[in-house]
């Protein structure tokens, strides 16, 4: 196919955005648009039963009530909903039984992106390495998950959202929409009606999940929508370490990402949960790039239950994120750590929201945002303890970094206690790269973009840190890339 | 080795070095005294490629290399090297990782390999030693926190550990107390060799008891006013700067 070939080469040649290529296979797509019928369709092509069409359904005429938000401080063009396909699967020539029936050109984009589909091949690498599983979403369907029989061997359930519908139904209907109601705000409520596919994790009751899970989302089809849909419980007593990366090719079009997350952390469960978000950022002018709209929601719902967020945004033209937790049981504890990069013309608007509903509750925030260019940076936290949460502690370390001078760096902290017997401390710094610091790096050796990547590694190692091994080194390669150019 | 011929340099349009003219052979060690705002640290910087340092006139070369069509990192992968006179702090990066990084980018520069981790682990644990610098500085962020005493003896550690060829030490005795200041000389005094030049930038005599010079010149103005052996240095020190007041 020398289409491919050539994108691919095109792509290389840029080098700024590593993974903008695309993958040319027969898709089967809904016709562009959105009405009941194809709410409908997407339901249908799923073979879901009657009570998630019908939830399906609940979400858009309430979606259709709805206005889409406009307090972020980011700026895109008004979005069309009725010019996006909502539903785009590459075409299956024969059910799928094994990764053999998968389409190769499939098989070669994971290849491509350094994510291994076949269990053998993690397992041939480096001995004592740490194994991942991987649940590979491409637009709207999962094409491949792995290590499901060993993980099922510790009860552990790790499957496509689709499947999970289908296969536990009792689990799904018991916490699907609970942590993020159907009604949320604009982009949960569309993610409702139309979402596609994502990851169901269960982890039952004294399980230390025996490896890292991760999901792989990768935006393929042109004018499509990704509407993820992820839910993860940890039972009671239960641990998992959950990662999520992202990617999409090049397009000058904008796409939109709007995924839904729901954690539930019941009575002293753990959950970890770590993005890399390097969707397509748009090009040098600001052209094309993931809208990327997200709402992810922890409950911690058991007492001591613990959640922490930790993520690498890196990419997308626009991001407008919040990852939160509900801190519901008494003495559960919720993290954030956030390393937000903007470059060229990229906007995010991203934060966190710790809701104290607990005794003894404790949250800490942890955000770095890096601003580059011409883009704009935007931290927005609340944290609010409401009448029983006497006892509840909240830290938060707010740092920004400008590089250059029409890069913009912003921080808007909410705060509510509704008990006097709540501390909540906020720090935040902004700081302007130092020529001076450059200076010093440079007569040591380093060339400028390598000094740049080392104080702004040394900017958010605190954050670094929080990742997984495997993953920190790959986040700080990205945080290289993403600001190559931005200096000198 | 360092040959530096009626040099000019300006900082924010006003002229600070007026036709410096000075050579420092291999093996040698130079002192430059003077008085403050003579200019010293201006030239360290305009030597080393200083943003905001306009080099307008006059030339500079490291063993025929031009300095001044190189960039810092180019000047440093020659081996010039700058113990500053006032250390940054680099937050968040620990300073092992630092200096194997500045190594190897210096090496990669030279068409060199990498060093080796157990091999840049055994080499910065025996300059560490040598130069009373402890585990615990090594790991810290480099220099947050630090006593200006601790940054110069950082100084002289990143130097000792990236083996410049020329290394040009501004005012690194201030801030050492005597005993300090003794440990560090000597790290610096093991450093010469007869492939080596060093420029020590002082306004005391007192580091020069410690690192013999085998050349003072006195800045003043911008230009070199006087040149001797280090008996010049212990006139300086009696009779100050005030007779080249008329020089400048
Ligand atoms: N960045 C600067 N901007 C303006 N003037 C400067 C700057 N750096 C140095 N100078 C001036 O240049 C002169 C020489 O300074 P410097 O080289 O630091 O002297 P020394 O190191 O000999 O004490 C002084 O008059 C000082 O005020
Ligand atoms: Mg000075």
């Amino acid at each position: 196919m020398p289409a491919v070939k050539e994108t691919i080469e095109t792509v290389e040649s840029l080098a700024e955005y590593e993974h903008g290529f695309i993958t040319d296979i027969e898709m089967e797509m809904a016709p562009k648009g959105l009405n009941t019928d194809i709410v409908r369709y997407i339901s249908a092509k799923k073979g879901e039963p009657d009570w998630m069409l019908e939830w399906r359904l609940a979400a858009y005429q309430r979606w259709l009530t709805m206005q889409e938000p406009s307090w972020a401080m980011v700026n895109y063009p008004t979005i069309d909903f009725q010019d996006s396909y909502y539903y785009a699967a590459p075409k299956a020539k024969v059910e799928l039984n094994s990764l053999d029936d998968l389409d190769p050109e499939i098989l070669e984009t994971y290849k491509k992106l350094g994510i291994p589909l076949r269990e053998q091949e993690v397992l041939a690498g480096v001995k004592g390495a740490p194994r991942i599983a991987v649940d590979a979403v491409f637009d709207s369907v999962s094409v491949a998950t792995t290590f499901r029989e060993e993980l099922a061997k510790s009860g552990v359930i790790f499957c496509s959202m689709s499947e999970s519908i289908k296969e536990y139904p009792d689990l799904v209907r018991q916490y699907l929409g609970t942590v993020v109601p159907v009604s949320d705000n604009f982009y949960a409520t569309l993610n409702s009606a139309v979402f596609s596919d994502g990851t169901f994790v269960y982890i039952p009751p004294g399980v230390r999940c025996p490896m890292e899970l991760s999901t792989y989302f990768r935006i393929n089809a042109a004018d499509t929508g990704q509407f993820e849909r992820t839910l993860i419980i940890a039972d009671k007593g239960a641990y998992v370490s959950y990662l999520e990366g992202c990617t999409a090719p090049m397009r000058d079009e904008n796409q939109l990402h709007a995924a839904v997350v729901e954690l539930v952390a019941l009575d002293d469960a753990e959950i970890k949960y770590s993005t890399v978000q390097n969707w397509y950022p748009g090009d040098k002018n600001g052209v094309g790039g993931i809208y990327n709209f997200v709402t992810k929601r922890a409950d911690c719902r058991g007492v001591r239950s613990k959640v922490s967020w930790t993520q690498v945004e890196t990419g997308s033209a626009v991001t407008w994120k919040y990852p939160s937790c509900i801190l519901r049981g008494d003495e559960s504890q919720g993290a954030f750590y956030s390393i937000a990069i903007t470059n060229g013309h990229q906007q995010a608007d991203t934060g966190t929201k710790m809701i104290h509903l607990g005794k003894n509750t404790r949250s800490r925030i942890v955000s770095k945002g890096i601003s580059a260019g011409k883009s704009n940076n935007t931290y927005r936290g609340l944290v609010s303890a409401h009448a029983k949460a006497k006892g509840a502690r909240n830290f938060t370390q707010c740092d920004s970094l400008l590089i250059g001078d029409q890069c913009g760096a912003h921080t808007v902290p909410y705060v509510e206690a509704k008990t006097p017997y709540a501390t909540f401390e906020h720090e935040a710094t902004t700081t302007r790269l130092s020529e001076d610091q450059l200076f010093y790096c440079r007569q040591r050796g380093l060339p400028t973009e390598d000094a740049v990547a080392l104080l702004v590694n040394g900017f958010v190692r605190e954050v670094l840190q929080e990742l997984p091994m495997e993953f920190a080194v790959e986040a700080q390669k990205l945080v290289a890339i993403s600001l190559e150019g931005s200096v000198g | 080795m360092l040959n530096i011929n009626n040099l000019h340099v300006e900082v924010g349009g006003t002229s600070i070095i007026k036709g410096l003219t000075l050579c420092v052979p291999a093996g040698e060690v130079h002192a430059i005294m003077g008085p403050n705002g003579a200019g010293k640290s201006t030239l360290s910087y305009a030597l080393t490629g200083r943003e905001g340092y306009e080099v307008v006139g006059g030339t500079a070369t490291l063993n025929g290399d031009d300095l001044l069509e190189l960039a810092p990192e180019e000047r440093a992968a020659k081996g010039l090297f700058l113990s500053f006179q006032y250390p940054l702090e680099i937050p968040g990066v620990p300073t092992l990782t630092f200096l194997r990084t500045a190594l190897n980018a210096q090496r990669k520069a030279r068409g060199e390999g990498e060093i080796s981790v157990p091999d840049f682990m055994k080499l910065s644990r025996d300059v560490a030693k040598k130069l009373g610098v402890t585990p615990d500085m090594m790991k810290r962020p480099l220099n947050v926190g630090f006593s200006g005493g601790e940054k110069k003896r950082m100084e002289i550690y990143q130097m000792a550990l990236l083996d410049p060829r020329f290394m040009i030490l501004d005012e690194t005795d201030s801030g050492l107390d005597i005993d300090a200041l003794k440990v560090v000389s000597e790290g610096v005094n093991a450093l010469r060799g007869p492939d080596k030049g060093m420029l020590v930038i002082t306004h005391y005599q007192r580091l020069l008891d410690h690192i013999k010079p085998d050349r003072v010149h006195v800045l003043a103005g911008g230009r070199i006013v006087d040149s001797g052996g280090p008996e010049l240095a212990l006139a300086l020190e009696a009779d100050g700067y005030d007779r080249y007041k008329e020089a400048a």
